[in-house]
């Protein structure tokens, strides 16, 4: 006889958003393993059709409190892709300084406050705090600068509304840019020595074949453009993802799941994918960090993505201080004139959880005639599922509580974002 | 750590497009006029919480509370106690005593930081506050502002008020 164990997690704690897990096994076999999301569609889509393309930035935004830059800008680039515009220059290097501060909040938040008490044996950040208060009051600070980046270019910390198609409605004096260094500069000491603690921790040792799929760019740490890359030798063009993904429903989850359209394999974006495939354009601190931390030339170990994802604030860091000192003079005119012309746009940015793709359609007048949004949670989602198979699978002989807990730190070092990752579900009616 | 003493601070916590939890900021509109009184409006974000309060004192919290009470029951959390947690206490899964849990823990607690919550009828999306809620708001007025009063002329802030329910 076998025996049959349910364990279930009707809330999934200290992750963005609501959904739940399920497992099920059969004596010593995994049969089932299920991340559902069930946080509500929310039509983005939708009613982004028939809105200006220029509401587009300003819509998406609200997709997201944590990474809201990763919609806007996503929007931006794929309609200024519609219509022919490249913004470079100061306007570019804005757009990458804004991006940094979303990497530092955001990761920061999943460092230090979701991800963080895992390690030091805590169950939350209030009760961590007790005990390493200067750490947890450290990594507030850190998240604070961040913010105070998306302040000054994005004109509010949440939902942001000072990007456009085209660039900005306004930029920031050389001033006000430059009241930021004092911050950053204690910021990239601060995240560096957390990065050296953080490789003072003990890991699980979990290696798992991921096929890493991130942005990749000859010269710079992808952040803001590029083209997909994965660890098997994929280098495509942003227009061609539809090609390289396909996105299907599934019964248990309100976000898409997403695999190679060739293979039918799932895969793998975030800070493990972008590391493996960017280590060689890695800031000269971060690269330091990172080699001595033993990070190696990739990490394929999910529960060191906290270690990675403190290398990339360090990073984030050290290019907002390049950029923040770079910046000289504001710019002739906040933004580029972009003229609506009918076609289709596309445009792919690093989120910190991965790739953000964005497609539009809009007709001669500037409507939206189509729109197509994926975030890196719905990609991830498949991985995410397999990486919990295994993991149970090894674990099978602990009891119930200790097996949850396991899944439940699991499921945290993906820093999913379930609240993003829902979508609009098409709904097909048969009618005999 | 900015110590400045910036006096009273009343902050509304929730989201004004779900029904009884925008009760947090309507409170705060009828409080804005008060000479004297700094206020602000929050969705309950421990980080910004913490920020918002930061050189403030006393400090009072709005939000619509859930414990199964009647709705528009009015409820007191003084903050030198341990807030609840766990439970869906406060209207955010996360949020209101983490933050105040979070700022003890980093000995950032204003002196003086009191909870005022009101019992919601519902939370759905795109309603407006409920009839019973919206006749709460002002006795929750007079509460903060004898709170208010009470902590600025360093009288003991009365704890245990009629009506007042905790959620353990």
């Amino acid at each position: 006889m076998s025996e049959t164990r349910t364990i279930e997690v009707d809330y999934l704690a200290r992750v963005e958003g609501e959904g739940a897990m399920y497992v099920r096994t059969e004596g010593d076999r995994v049969e089932e393993v299920k991340l559902s999301i069930f946080e509500a569609p929310r039509f983005f889509e939708g009613f982004l059709r028939g809105r200006d393309f220029r509401e587009a930035p300003d819509i998406t935004a609200r997709i997201c409190g944590i990474c809201p830059i990763a919609y806007q800008l996503g929007a931006s680039l794929a309609m200024e892709d519609v219509c022919g515009v490249t913004v470079d220059g100061v306007l570019q290097d804005l757009r990458r300084l804004a991006y940094c501060g979303e990497w530092i909040e955001s990761h920061a938040l999943h460092v230090f406050m979701l991800h963080l008490p895992d390690f030091l044996g805590y169950p939350d950040a209030v009760t961590a705090a007790k005990d390493h208060p200067d750490m947890v009051r450290n990594g507030l600070r850190i998240k604070k600068i961040g913010n105070s980046i998306l302040r000054l270019l994005g004109g509010r910390e949440i939902h942001p509304v000072n990007l456009r198609v085209g660039g900005f409605y306004r930029t920031p004096t050389p001033d006000e840019v430059r009241g930021l260094r004092d911050e950053l500069a204690w910021g990239l000491e601060a995240a560096g020595e957390v990065a050296e603690f953080l490789a003072t921790l003990d890991y699980p040792n979990l290696e798992r074949d991921y096929e890493f799929v991130s942005l990749v760019h000859p010269d710079e740490y992808p952040i803001t453009h590029g083209r997909l890359g994965s660890g098997s030798g994929l280098d495509a063009a942003i227009r061609d993802y539809d090609d390289v993904f396909t996105e299907e429903h599934v019964a248990h989850s309100n976000a898409l799941h997403s695999h190679r359209s060739d293979s039918g394999e799932p895969v793998f974006m975030g800070p493990l994918a972008r590391f493996a495939l960017n280590r060689e354009r890695l800031t000269p601190r971060a690269a330091e960090l990172a080699e001595r931390a033993g990070l190696g030339a990739a990490c394929r170990n999910p529960f060191r993505s906290i270690q990675v994802r403190m290398i990339e604030i360090v990073l984030a860091f050290e290019e907002a201080l390049r950029l923040v000192d770079g910046y000289r003079a504001a710019p002739a005119e906040p933004a580029l004139p972009v003229t609506p012309r009918a076609g289709t746009g596309f445009a792919a940015t690093e989120a910190p959880r991965g790739i953000c793709y964005h497609r539009y359609s809009i007709d001669e007048a500037g409507l939206i005639t189509d729109a197509k949004i994926v975030p890196p949670t719905s990609v991830n989602q498949p991985t995410i599922e397999a990486d919990l198979r295994e993991l149970v699978q090894t674990h099978l002989h602990l009891p119930d509580d200790e097996l949850r807990h396991h899944c439940e730190v699991a499921i945290r070092n993906y820093d999913p974002c379930i609240s993003c990752a829902t979508h609009f579900l098409d709904l097909t009616v048969e009618r005999q | 750590m900015d110590r400045a003493h910036k006096g009273p601070l009343v902050i509304g916590i929730g989201n004004p497009w779900r029904g009884d939890d925008g009760i947090g900021h309507a409170v705060v509109d009828a409080l804005v006029d008060t000479p004297g009184l700094a206020t602000a409006k929050s969705h309950g974000e421990p980080a910004e919480l913490m920020e918002l309060w930061q050189g403030h004192d006393p400090v009072i919290l709005v939000d619509a509370i859930v414990t199964g009470a009647a709705p528009g029951t009015l409820h007191r959390l003084d903050a030198r106690e341990p807030l609840p947690r766990g439970a869906r206490y406060s209207s955010h899964g996360i949020g209101l005593a983490e933050a105040v849990e979070l700022a003890r823990s980093l000995g950032e607690l204003p002196d003086t930081l009191i909870v005022h919550g009101i019992e919601p009828t519902y939370l759905k999306d795109a309603a407006d506050l409920s009839h019973e809620v919206r006749e709460s708001i002002a006795s929750a007025v007079s509460r903060i502002t004898d709170d208010l009063a009470a902590a600025m002329h360093g009288q003991p802030p009365c704890t245990n008020r009629a009506g007042s329910q905790h959620s353990n």
